[in-house]
Parts: structure tokens; C-alpha cells; sequence
């Protein structure tokens, strides 16, 4: 029964971690950005569908897509007025603008984070769920909105994986992750495929917001952990290597889960950040990176 | 060249303002003197950290494990044994310092975004151990620290700047000496300085060490200072976000910059404290606005606009 149960919740939460996760490293493989803001723009979507669908009753369906279109604005905005505009900037110089998108990410992080704060207040908030009721699987009671969650996670990762692996504009998204120089001389505008990934990943961060927001409820404090495990499953897999994220996502889910079934919720974090440390140290490329 | 670095204009200014801000006591309500006196400190931290930055180029997202340890290990000891304060500060030093060596290990075998990360983790695991352990770090509640190193706020003020001023010079002076040049030369290219036959692992490790001594003796301090330790005012991470911002918004690779941001962060955060939520949004819109359009910080571009002249 226990087994069943911690089987059935870990898979959920994992499935969640992993969508959330793939955003974050496609946006380093291709642009080699690291967002710190990952996480503030996933609470945003989430706080806009409670927000519409709750305050201004727009239905749960029209909630969750306007909270994926704001995650998907944000995301655009953070490339246009930060990325962007570090990466053309010649003020700072070639090797310390790595730096400076870390720092400024964060601030815009914590600006959106605020933002909410003062307009929503830094309550916890749930999602109006989609889908209502319980079913009973192998002995478990489990609420329907968590395998809904588990099925549009990787349904949308599935997705992905179409459009990267058999489309034209995928190809381009997958070659300017291989060799920039080698995408434009092939006549593609390169600052279109960023554009386009930024779009992408603002639609995946505001899917896994709006999901998280219906499954675990979010407050403008979720912000900074959010990005944190995302940050730490995308390391933990290897920096840019899809698949291993995925994998990751799994390992830290089902470790947290189980040391929050079996030992004690307050412990919940500490065996991955241990996993993670250890990793640091004996392989610090993650488990699929490459070098 | 140390000794010109010594008489520079930045140097005689600082100590002008210096002895300035000792005479405030005479002047200022005490409600002021303990913003500063937080302020003060800060600017420990964040000079500290711009010694990592902004010479070693290491991004360390967790100054506040340095500073927490420092903080928590002098509060404890007193907690438990009463010892002399100056012992337990010295042994928050000492923790401090082992955990900037545990930190610095990572550093010379991973780079970029990874090191960043092991320090950003390095902090949630030591935010989780205090919550675990209430029973010794009083958890989530915060740790009790019964002595305290003066009551007067007026000598509070004056040691919290005179360890700012004095913390201040040797980092400043260190950076301005050959061994603050091989540490630059180091983070730079550490290829380069190590084909010029420079150990590019000392001289890193050095700085860590260096970085820790000074972030986990304010934390000592200003533990004593206020009496107090908790997760919220020492370790979390909006803490040492808080002193990166300092640092960044004064102005990188400066020393003396990171104490303006950082007391300039204070005063704002203060200022707008009424506008409550809102006032850490426009904090953080103001430190983004610096680091897009002026990169070099508020003493940069003094520097800037003087060269320019």
C-alpha cells in the first residue's frame, strides 16, 4: 500500500520536476543562459491562472492558458530587456557576461517574485484544477488531478521531442545548440531560433507553473526553491542534455518522496542536496553531460 | 607600489569619510546608528565577496554560508558554555574558514555555473541543518546568544565601523598588492598565469580563505551585536543575494565600492520600508538598472568619469 502510494506521488512530483527542468536546460543547451528568474516566472503563471480563474471567474481552462501566455510574454521580456542586451553589450566584457546574466536574471527573479507579493500578497494559492475527483488505482486513493498532471507532463515533453527531432525549425534549434556559427552560415537567423527557444521555454515554464499551481499550490516564496531544483536537477543530469534532466527529474523526485514517506517531511530536501554534492564531486559533468 | 597605492585619492577619501561617520554618534537619533551599524557589517560581506568576484572570478551565491557559519558557531558556543566573547568569535572564524576551504574545493575542479551551484547548495543544506537541529541552533525560531559585546549603541557603531575601516584597508590593500595582481591574473586566465609560473591554486585558495576570515568574523560580530541568530537574518539566501547585490551595485572588482552599495542598499531598503512588498521590488529594479546600463557600478563610473576627464 505504502509502496503503491510512494510509486504512484513520486511519479507525479517527478513527471512536474522534469517538465519544469527541460525548459531550464534547453534554454542553456541552445542560448547558454542560465535563467535565474526560472522559478519566479513559473509562480507568475501559476498566480495568473489562480488569478483568472478564481477572481474573475474565466473558468479553470481559460485560467490555466492565460497563465501560460504570461509565463510566455515573460520569458520574451527577459530575453529582450536582459539577455539580450547583456549579450550585445560592450560595457561588459566577453568573458564576464556569464556573470552579469546570473546576477541580473536573479534581480529580475526577484522583481517578478515582489511583484506578485504586492499585487497577490505572498499567500499560498491552488490552482483551480481541471480535472475534479479522486480514483482508486491499485489500492490508492489518488486525486485525478495528479495523473492528469503526470500525463500532460510528458505529453508536452513528448511534444518537444517532435518538434526538435522532426520539424525543420526543431533541426535549427538543434543545430544552433551544436555550432552557432555553423546554423547562420546555413542562412538561418540566429537570433530568430533564440527567440523562438525563449518562446518555448516560456510556454514550458508556464505549463509546469500552472500545473504545479493545481497539484501543490504556490506562493510568491516558491520562487527562489523552484529554481533552485530546477537549477539542481538540469546539474544533476548534465548541463544541456535533455534526457539526462529527464532521468534526474526522477531521481530527486521519487528521493524526496521517499524520505518524506518514510523518514519525515522536514527532511524532504536533504538526500538530494546530498546526491547532488557527491556528484560535484566525483563527476561534475552530471550523469549524461557531455564535455 | 603598495606604498602609492596608499596616499591614491580613493584612499584619502575613504579615510576622510571614515573619520566623518565616527563623529555621527554626536548627531544622529540611535535608531540611525543601528542601521548603520547592520549596514557596516554588510559591507564586510560584500567586500569579502568582491574579493572572490571581482579578482578570483568566482560567482559564490553563497556568501551566506560563510557568514551563517561564522554567525551560528559564535552563538552557539556562547549559548552553551558562556565562554569568553572574544573565543567564540574566534571560533566562528574558525568554522567559517573550514567551510570557505570546503568550499573552495569545488571551485578548483568545476567552473562557471557549477561552482556556482555547489555554493548555492552549500547554503540550503546548512539553512536545512539548522532547522533539523532546533534543539542546538534553536531551528526555525532563532538562536538565543545571552552575551552580548556592549549595550551602548554608540560603541556598537563605532566598532562595527572601525572593523569595517580596518577590514576595508587590508582588503583593499591586499588587492592593490602584487598578490592581489597574480589573484586577478589567476581568475582571468588561470592558463596564462600558470604558464607564467604562478600557483593558480594557492593564490585562489588564499583568497577563499581570506574571503571566509572576513565574512565569518562580521557574522560574529554582528550575531553579538544584535543578540540574535536566525536562519532569516544570516543564512537564507536572500541574505547573501543581498550582499551580491551590494557588491555588484558598488561596483566590481573595487573593495571599497561594495561598502557603498551595501550601505546605500541599507538606507534605500529603509527609506521605502513603507511602500512594504514594494520596496524590495524597487531595491532589486534599481540594482538591475545598474548592472544593464552601468556595468561598472556606482564607483566605476566616479572612476569612469574621471579617466574620461
Amino acid at each position: 500500500m505504502l509502496f503503491w502510494q510512494i510509486l504512484i506521488d513520486g511519479f507525479a512530483i517527478s513527471s512536474l520536476y522534469a517538465l519544469g527542468a527541460t525548459g531550464f536546460t534547453l534554454i542553456f543547451g541552445v542560448t547558454g543562459v542560465l535563467n535565474l528568474s526560472h522559478g519566479a516566472i513559473m509562480v507568475a503563471a501559476a498566480v495568473a491562472a489562480w488569478a483568472a480563474s478564481g477572481n474573475f471567474g474565466a473558468g479553470a481552462y481559460v485560467g490555466a492558458v492565460f497563465g501560460v501566455v504570461v509565463a510566455l510574454l515573460l520569458a520574451l521580456a527577459t530575453y529582450y530587456l536582459i539577455v539580450r542586451r547583456l549579450q550585445l553589450s560592450r560595457a561588459v566584457r566577453e568573458e564576464e557576461k556569464e556573470i552579469f546574466i546570473l546576477t541580473a536574471t536573479l534581480l529580475w527573479g526577484i522583481m517578478i517574485q515582489e511583484a506578485i507579493a504586492y499585487l497577490f500578497t505572498n499567500n499560498a494559492k491552488t490552482v483551480l484544477p481541471i480535472v475534479d475527483g479522486v480514483v482508486t488505482i491499485l489500492g490508492v486513493r489518488t486525486p485525478a488531478n495528479e495523473i492528469f498532471t503526470a500525463f500532460v507532463c510528458w505529453a508536452t515533453i513528448g511534444a518537444l521531442w517532435l518538434f526538435v527531432n522532426r520539424t525543420l525549425a526543431g533541426k535549427a534549434v538543434l543545430a544552433a545548440s551544436m555550432n552557432p556559427r555553423g546554423v547562420t552560415l546555413l542562412g538561418i537567423e540566429l537570433s530568430t531560433v533564440y527567440v523562438g527557444v525563449w518562446a518555448i521555454y516560456g510556454a514550458l515554464a508556464g505549463v509546469a507553473g500552472v500545473l504545479l499551481g493545481m497539484f501543490l499550490g504556490v506562493s510568491s516564496y516558491s520562487a527562489g526553491p523552484l529554481t533552485a531544483s530546477a537549477f539542481s536537477i538540469v546539474v544533476l543530469g548534465g548541463l544541456g542534455s535533455v534526457s539526462g534532466s529527464l532521468i534526474a527529474a526522477y531521481v530527486v523526485g521519487y528521493l524526496e518522496t521517499l524520505t518524506a514517506y518514510l523518514i519525515s517531511p522536514a527532511y524532504r530536501a536533504i538526500p538530494a542536496l546530498l546526491l547532488l554534492v557527491a556528484v560535484m564531486y566525483v563527476r561534475p559533468r552530471g550523469l549524461l553531460g557531455r564535455r | 607600489m603598495l606604498r602609492r597605492a596608499l596616499v591614491s585619492p580613493p584612499v584619502l577619501i575613504s579615510l576622510i569619510v571614515v573619520l566623518l561617520a565616527a563623529t555621527l554618534p554626536l548627531y544622529v537619533s540611535g535608531y540611525v546608528l543601528g542601521l548603520l551599524t547592520i549596514a557596516y557589517y554588510f559591507g564586510v560581506f560584500s567586500m569579502a565577496w568582491d574579493l572572490l568576484f571581482g579578482f578570483a572570478n568566482e560567482v559564490n551565491f553563497g556568501p551566506s554560508f560563510l557568514i551563517g557559519l561564522g554567525a551560528y558557531t559564535a552563538g552557539i558556543l556562547d549559548n552553551l558554555y558562556q565562554p569568553p566573547i572574544a573565543l567564540c568569535i574566534a571560533a566562528g572564524v574558525l568554522a567559517s574558514m573550514i567551510g570557505g576551504l570546503v568550499l573552495a574545493l569545488p571551485a578548483l575542479r568545476v567552473r562557471g555555473p557549477y561552482f556556482g551551484l555547489t555554493t548555492l547548495v552549500a547554503v540550503l543544506m546548512l539553512q536545512n541543518f539548522v532547522v533539523v537541529a532546533a534543539s542546538l541552533t534553536g531551528g526555525e525560531i532563532g538562536l538565543t546568544i545571552p552575551d552580548v559585546i556592549s549595550i551602548d549603541d554608540k560603541v556598537n557603531y563605532w566598532i562595527a565601523l572601525g572593523f569595517m575601516a580596518v577590514s576595508g584597508a587590508i582588503l583593499y590593500g591586499l588587492t592593490r598588492s602584487p598578490v592581489g595582481l597574480i589573484l586577478q591574473a589567476s581568475g582571468q586566465d588561470p592558463v596564462q598565469a600558470g604558464a607564467l609560473g604562478f600557483n593558480v591554486t594557492k593564490h585562489k585558495l588564499a583568497a577563499f580563505l581570506v574571503s571566509a576570515f572576513f565574512s565569518g568574523l562580521a557574522g560574529a560580530l554582528m550575531a553579538f551585536y544584535l543578540g540574535t541568530a536566525s536562519v532569516g537574518t544570516f543564512i537564507d539566501v536572500t541574505v547573501g543575494v543581498q550582499v551580491i547585490i551590494g557588491a555588484v551595485l558598488g561596483g566590481r572588482r573595487t573593495i571599497l565600492g561594495a561598502v557603498l552599495g551595501a550601505v546605500f542598499l541599507v538606507a534605500l531598503g529603509e527609506t521605502l520600508r513603507p511602500l512594504g512588498d514594494l520596496a524590495t521590488f524597487i531595491v532589486s529594479a534599481v540594482a538591475l538598472i545598474v548592472v544593464l546600463f552601468f556595468p561598472a557600478g556606482l564607483l566605476g563610473m566616479v572612476k569612469g568619469a574621471r579617466e574620461a576627464t
